[in-house]
This record gives C-alpha cells, structure tokens and sequence, in this order.
C-alpha cells in the first residue's frame, strides 16, 4: 500500500508528464485529453468538497459548472462583437481576458450556490439530492428558452481567450494554465481539509449532534462548504468552456452533474486526488472503450457497480488501503 | 439560597396525546449534582432535549445563567457552557481522540472559520485539548482513532469533549451506561470532583451512582416530577418506592 501523499505526487507528475511526453511526440489531442481531464478533475475537487468532505451529496452541480461556462460565453461574445453587456446603469464591455472571465465565473458561481445552498441545506439526505437536482434542471431549462446566448444551439467563441504573455491557442500552454489553476485549487482544498473549518465540517459530517453540542453552527459550516464548492466548480466550467471554445446548456443538464459525481466515486470521495483519478479513468476510457462500442457506458456501469459493491475508496483507496489522515 | 444556574419552569411538550413533559420545574445550584431518575418513558430524554435546545417546549421557559435561553438553539446554548454528554456516545468515529477534543475546542473558541490555519497544530487550542483528556485520563490515546476505543474510554471521551467547552452546567444522560463496577467507580469519582467547577445535571439508571453522589434527586414519572428531596427524603418517600424504587425491588 502506498502512503497517499505519494500517491498524490504520482497523479499529478502523471498528469503533467503526460501532455509533456505528447508534446515530444507531437501528438496535440493527447495534450487536449489531458487538458479536458486537468478541467474536469477541478470540477471534481469542487464538488468533492460538499460531497466528500461535508457529505453534502449535490446531484445539482452542473448548475456552477454551467455557469462558469456562460459567463465565459456571454463576456466572451460581446466582446467578439464589439456590444457591451449593458449600458445601463453603468456600462460592462465583453472580455477576452482570461483572469476577468475566471473571476467573473468564480463569483457568479458562488453567489448561486450561496443562494441554492441556503434553501436546500434545510433539508437532507435524498430530498437534499433531490432539490439540488431541481435547481440544476431549472438552470438548463432556462439556458435553454433564452435566445438571446444562442439558446438551444449554444455559443460559439471564435478564438480563444487570452491570458497576459502567453499563446493561449497553443494547446500546451493552455494545458499549463489548466494544470497550475488546479495545483493551486489543490493546495488551497488540501489547506483548508487541515484548518479549523475542515475539521468542523468533517466533524458535522460524521456526528452533526455532535458538532452541534459543541457549540458548533453546522448550517453556516455547510453553507460556507457549499458556496466556496461552487466556486470551485464554476472556474472549471469557464476552463471548459475555454477548452471547446463552445458553450451550451448540456453543461447545465443533470449528465453533467452526474459525470462529475462519477469522477469522485471512481477516484474516492473525500480523497483529495481522488477527482483527478477519477477524471483520468473516465476520458480513458471514454476515449478508449468509445472506439471500441458506441455503447461504452455500459461497460462503465459495470465499473462503476464494481466499484461501489467492493471498493469503495475508488482508485485512491484501493492504492493507500484506509482511509487517510484529513487533519493531521 | 444562591442563583440557580440553570432553571427550568412548567415545561410543557406533547406529543399527540402523550404529555412528554406535564408541567416540569427543575432547578440546578452551583455545586450540585441533580440527579433525575425516573422509570423508562417517563420523558427524560424529552426533557434533556428541551433544556439542551434540540426540542422546543409548547410552553414554560429555560433560564441558564440568569438569561432566558428558550429560543436559543443547541449551538447558541453550548456557546454559552452548557456541556451534553449523550446516552449513546456521540462521537465522530473516524477522528482520533485528539480530534474528537480539538473539535470541542475549536468549537469554544468560535474559531471555525478559519481556512488556511492548520489546527492540529494550533498550540493554543491543543494545550486546552490535552489538558481535558489529561482529565480523565485518555492522553496516552490521543492518536487513537475513536472507533478503536472500549465503550468506557468512549464515556470518558465525551466527557472531555464536554470539558473543552469551559462548561458552566454539564447536562449528563447515562454516563454510567453500560460500563462495568471499575469504570463506573472511576466515573463517579470524576464526577464528584466536576461539580465543584460545575454543577451537574445527571441523567442515571445506576442507582448507586446516583445516591452515591447527588445531592438532590428528583423523580419524574409520566412526564411530571413526583418528588424533588436529598438522597435520604427520596428512599423515604412512599410515592417513588411505589412508583419507581419499589418496582426495581420487586423485580
């Protein structure tokens, strides 16, 4: 059994070798599959946050993701038009700056979840699921009927966003980018699961009456969970929608929601690698298993169904055996 | 007589037609152990729950501390050193010992939200955790992880918890539950020596236990408190040997 740091280490090396190896060998979709896992395992740090960390199961989280995505398209789309946002009472000019976009994405996001956090924490278990799942679909279905970001169709942004002195286009330095977001995510989730506030969600998470009794609010712990989750996960959805160059209401629809809970499940939830394992394993074998039949998910239910009946700390868990220290 | 620190007055609770709680008044002074007996389902988990904050009365008050605290949640009233220890221990099993404490004191110091701090780490709040599992002897299983510990050292824990939160009243249901003469000894002496910091409300089944230290019992049957006296007033008194002494005697 591994220790889990070195494991941890091992992932992230993997990650970033990967792309690099791909460069040397010029091989430019490798380096898009690393990107779209680097993206997509920040999406999974969010969540995993709530849901492995606070126990906060969201099946709603294509909610942030989405938008994330649309508040890249829209500041995206006027500025490829040259119309501001709005005019009145003050005037907001489109970007094309990625740092704008991801600070934008960040807070709108977490606003959201600040907004659905406070209504659905009053609930829990599956009627918590559910809510959650309702706001998502209200997201989606709204997205869309509003014609005037493409509706149905989705946005196209031409060229790709900026970021100062670097190449966006190019897919390497675009992976650069990715990859340093999500260390730094990383590094900020792996602080904070060690900080008091951790140790109180963890610990409402396991014993919420205990919490409690030591003077503990558990609504505002979760709700603060929540908000910042969002965030997380709305920054993965600019990324995303950065990556594809596209964006659409499929980012809002509960599949999405759902892949990203997959990449917890199959990489062990509450482990802090676990989304980027998971993440990984799902592009593979969406990538590999997709060649081989147009009905891949089949095999990847039965992998996800081994997964929960006899290993239930995913990749990670199944390498570092039990559950490593949070706090420590 | 001095200020009662906690006191509650004609509480009422029903559930449907089962009155719960029929008009309890109950006081705890400083230096007490109160201790509340009374047969199963005559309503002491209803109360506890009520003076803890979990369950609101229909009617009647809560005072602790001279302030009335009968909308006051189970955080806000913890806030204020109201210590629970639970029936069945209460605990996050996965922690370690050492987390189970600091968790209590992070919780007193309302020091919660902070994001980046390590707090296993914070020297301030570990020398408070170590000198409550110093308390009762657990400190050699600081790096234990709780689910590991007996049903005894799992009652001592809670009992620390409880002392992190610089208690003004511990609210105790059971602590004696399920543990053997030696553990259940070395418990009553650890409470003895409580009462001088706080005075202690003590839920018990353990009859020696209790007559071992309240000094005031109070009996509470189908939800109303038959009798309120010293040790000796409550083994005199007809009504609680029929009620509640007798039956156990018979039995």
């Amino acid at each position: 059994m591994l220790p889990e740091r070195l494991l941890n280490a091992v992932i992230l090396l993997t990650l970033l070798a990967v792309p690099l190896a791909a460069l040397a060998l010029d091989e430019p979709f490798i380096i898009t599959l690393a990107t779209k896992v680097t993206i997509l395992a920040l999406a999974g740090v969010g969540l995993n946050l709530a849901l492995g960390q606070g126990g906060l199961v969201s099946f709603g989280h294509a909610a942030y993701f989405g938008l994330g995505g649309y508040a890249m398209g829209i500041l995206a789309s006027h500025a490829q038009s040259f119309t501001p946002l709005m005019e009145v009472p003050f005037l907001i000019e489109g970007t094309k700056s990625m740092p704008v976009i991801w600070i934008t994405a960040i807070i709108v996001s977490s606003l959201a979840a600040l907004l659905i956090g406070a209504l659905s924490l009053r609930t829990s278990g599956v009627y918590f699921i559910m809510v959650t799942l309702a706001f998502g679909q209200m997201f989606y279905y709204f997205a869309i009927s509003w014609p005037a970001y493409g509706g149905e169709d989705g946005l196209s942004i031409y060229v790709r966003n900026g970021f100062p002195g670097l190449n966006t286009l190019v897919p390497i330095q675009f992976f650069g980018i990715c990859f340093v977001l999500l260390c730094v995510v990383l590094f900020f989730v792996s602080r904070l699961n060690r900080s008091a506030f951790g140790l109180a969600l963890d610990g409402a998470h396991q014993h919420s009456e205990r919490a409690l009794t030591v003077g503990i609010n558990i609504n505002r712990v979760r709700l603060v969970a929540f908000v910042i989750s969002g965030g997380i996960t709305g920054l993965a959805g600019a990324l995303f929608a950065d990556l594809n160059r596209f964006v659409s209401p499929t980012m809002f629809s509960w599949h999405t929601s759902g892949e990203i809970m997959i990449f917890i499940i199959l990489g062990g939830v509450a482990r802090i690698c676990g989304p980027i394992a998971g993440a990984a394993a799902y592009i593979i074998l969406e990538h590999y298993l997709g060649d081989v039949s147009e009905y891949w998910q089949v095999y990847l239910g039965f992998i996800l169904l081994f997964v929960v009946l006899f290993a239930k700390g995913g990749i990670v868990g199944a390498l570092t055996g039990s559950r490593g220290k949070a706090h420590g | 007589m001095a200020e009662a620190i906690l006191s509650v007055s004609d509480i009422h609770k029903s559930f449907g037609a089962l009155k719960a709680s029929d008009g309890i008044s109950l006081d705890l002074f400083p230096g007490e152990i109160h201790a509340l007996i009374g047969p199963n389902g005559a309503g002491k988990s209803t109360l506890i729950k009520q003076i803890a904050g979990g369950l609101k009365p229909d009617s009647g008050r809560v005072h602790f501390c001279g302030q009335d605290v009968t909308t006051l949640n189970v955080p806000e009233r913890a806030r204020m050193g109201l210590a629970r220890t639970f029936q069945i221990s209460a605990l996050a099993m996965s922690f370690t010992v050492l987390e189970n404490v600091m968790l209590g004191c992070v919780g007193e110091a309302r020091g919660v939200f902070s994001f980046f701090r390590p707090v296993m780490t914070h020297p301030g709040l570990l020398k408070r955790a170590h000198a409550a599992l110093d308390r009762v002897a657990l400190r050699d299983f600081a790096d234990v992880t709780t689910s590991e510990l007996s049903h005894g050292q799992r009652r001592q824990l809670e009992v620390a918890v409880a002392l992190t939160l610089n208690p003004t009243a511990f609210l105790m249901d059971e602590p004696m539950a399920g543990l053997g003469a030696e553990g259940s000894k070395a418990l009553t002496d650890l409470l003895a020596e409580l009462k001088q910091e706080a005075p202690i409300l003590l839920v018990e089944h353990d009859m020696d236990a209790v007559f071992a230290l309240a000094d005031r019992i109070s009996v509470l049957v189908y939800g109303k408190i038959i009798a309120t006296g010293s040790v000796d007033d409550i083994r005199s008194n007809a009504d609680v040997r029929s009620a509640y002494l007798g039956e156990e005697d018979e039995a």
